[in-house]
């Protein structure tokens, strides 16, 4: 399965974020989304997880195309951004089973995937009592809960102390092995070895569009 | 199912923990009737004519209080993109919240307005009208409250707007729910109150799934 990015656009409150982006990724590769702070890697990642509209342009993965069928698309690909989407009134182990619930899997798989990133020893602990890495482990986690081929992953590694980084990056190798794909978005080296790189152009960020059509009245908010 | 199960266990077991919303709500209706005597005095048929608006009142401040978390939560610990993008429509996720919300709000104070409604001087055979109408109208109160919290996610103090955007659209339960218990009480037929106060609910059951997740679209990008 390989991903394509055709040309893709963003645009919000009036200002280009990135337009005519062109990538390409085969099957079990991973690469670096790279850019200053504020280019736009977090939006790109949200654009092609189908949270955010695309300004134009298109991301395909295998036959399915993000502008054509997006829930089809979304059922392909795992995200993990900024927000660990954990909640701290549960159980860590609570926490993952309701995930494996939601996508499907069972339950075992959440266990498994608890102790793949070291958590088993603290499961029945309250997220609330746990340490930020910690949950940022128990939410990379949810990547391991259903099978996806498209791992989107924002700035994975931040608030984990290096064995944890080293951890992630096995995780992504393993996945990678398995034929998966990965975006990562990242300032730090994973220890993934050298990857392909997709650079956002700072010069295309941040710069008004002259003359822009309020997206408001375009019907595209 | 499974899934939808899973998120309604979810929002269940977060209610019910300290701090949750449900167990809040139901002590605020408490308190409200027990206010009510205190401030009409103690003449029983004075008491008993305004008991099915006030309980009803009561039971319209009390589902607010506790809406303002019901996306607004899962929209701040990065909960809701995840929701967005697993293998279940958003539609079945506006609803099973619903669903939660009643089920921690609406349920037990319809289990609890009979023995308020006697405290408040309503006769002993009114009092199955009072339940009847509270299991008919209270579901609609949570299923309209999530369009007005749908619209609301990611607006700073979004539970002060929320007020005022859900309560006008409450009018209709209050009427036909006060209705039914005030015709009960002077030996008019409550069911034609009664029909319309269920055909409320049905109305909202309807539409309140599209009109919450199109705004939850709207809001999250």
């Amino acid at each position: 399965m390989d991903l394509h990015i055709d040309q893709l656009a963003c645009r919000r409150a009036g200002r280009q974020i990135f337009h005519g982006l062109e990538f390409a990724l085969g099957a079990g590769q991973a690469a670096a989304v790279r850019g200053p702070n504020g280019a736009g890697k977090s939006t790109l990642l949200r654009v092609i997880a189908g949270l955010l509209p695309a300004a134009g342009g298109d991301v395909r993965l295998g036959e399915m195309s993000l502008g054509a069928d997006r829930s089809l698309f979304q059922e392909h690909l795992a995200y993990a951004g900024h927000l660990d989407a954990v909640k701290t009134a549960l159980t860590v182990r609570d926490n993952l089973a309701i995930w494996a619930a939601i996508n499907g899997g069972d339950t075992a798989r959440a266990g498994a995937a608890l102790a793949r990133f070291g958590l088993a020893r603290i499961a029945a602990r309250l997220v609330a009592e746990c340490a930020a890495g910690q949950r940022r482990r128990l939410g990379l986690a949810r990547l391991l809960v259903a099978e996806k081929p498209l791992w989107l992953l924002d700035e994975p590694t931040v608030s984990l102390d290096g064995d944890a980084r080293a951890l992630v990056a096995a995780v992504v190798r393993e996945h990678l092995a398995a034929g998966g794909l990965a975006l990562i978005a990242t300032h730090e080296d994973l220890g993934l070895g050298p990857l392909p790189v997709l650079e956002i152009d700072p010069a295309s960020a941040g710069t008004a569009i002259a003359g822009a059509a309020d997206p408001f009245l375009e019907g595209t908010w | 199912m499974g899934a939808l199960g899973a998120l309604i266990r979810r929002d269940l077991a977060l209610a019910l923990r300290l701090g949750g919303g449900g167990g809040i709500a139901v002590a605020f209706f408490v308190l409200t009737i027990v206010l009510v005597p205190l401030g009409i005095g103690r003449d029983a048929a004075v008491l008993a004519r305004v008991a099915g608006g006030m309980l009803w009142i009561a039971a319209l401040l009390a589902a607010l209080l506790s809406l303002d978390r019901l996306f607004q939560a899962d929209y701040e610990d990065g909960t809701l993109d995840q929701l967005m993008l697993a293998p279940v429509a958003l539609e079945q996720v506006v609803l099973a919240k619903a669903l939660a919300h009643w089920l921690t709000t609406g349920l037990p104070m319809t289990v609890i307005a009979p023995g308020l409604g006697s405290m408040l001087g309503l006769p002993v055979a009114v009092l199955p009208i009072l339940a009847l109408a509270m299991v008919a109208g209270t579901p609609a109160l949570s299923l309209i409250g999530a369009i007005g919290a749908a619209v609301t996610v990611g607006v700073r103090r979004g539970g002060l707007m929320l007020s005022i955007l859900v309560l006008p659209l409450y009018i209709p339960t209050l009427i036909f729910g006060a209705r039914a218990v005030g015709n009960a009480l002077v030996d008019l037929s409550p069911w034609p109150a009664m029909g319309l106060l269920g055909a409320v609910t049905l109305f909202a059951a309807a539409l309140a799934p599209f009109a919450a997740a199109a705004a939850l679209r709207i809001n999250t990008r």
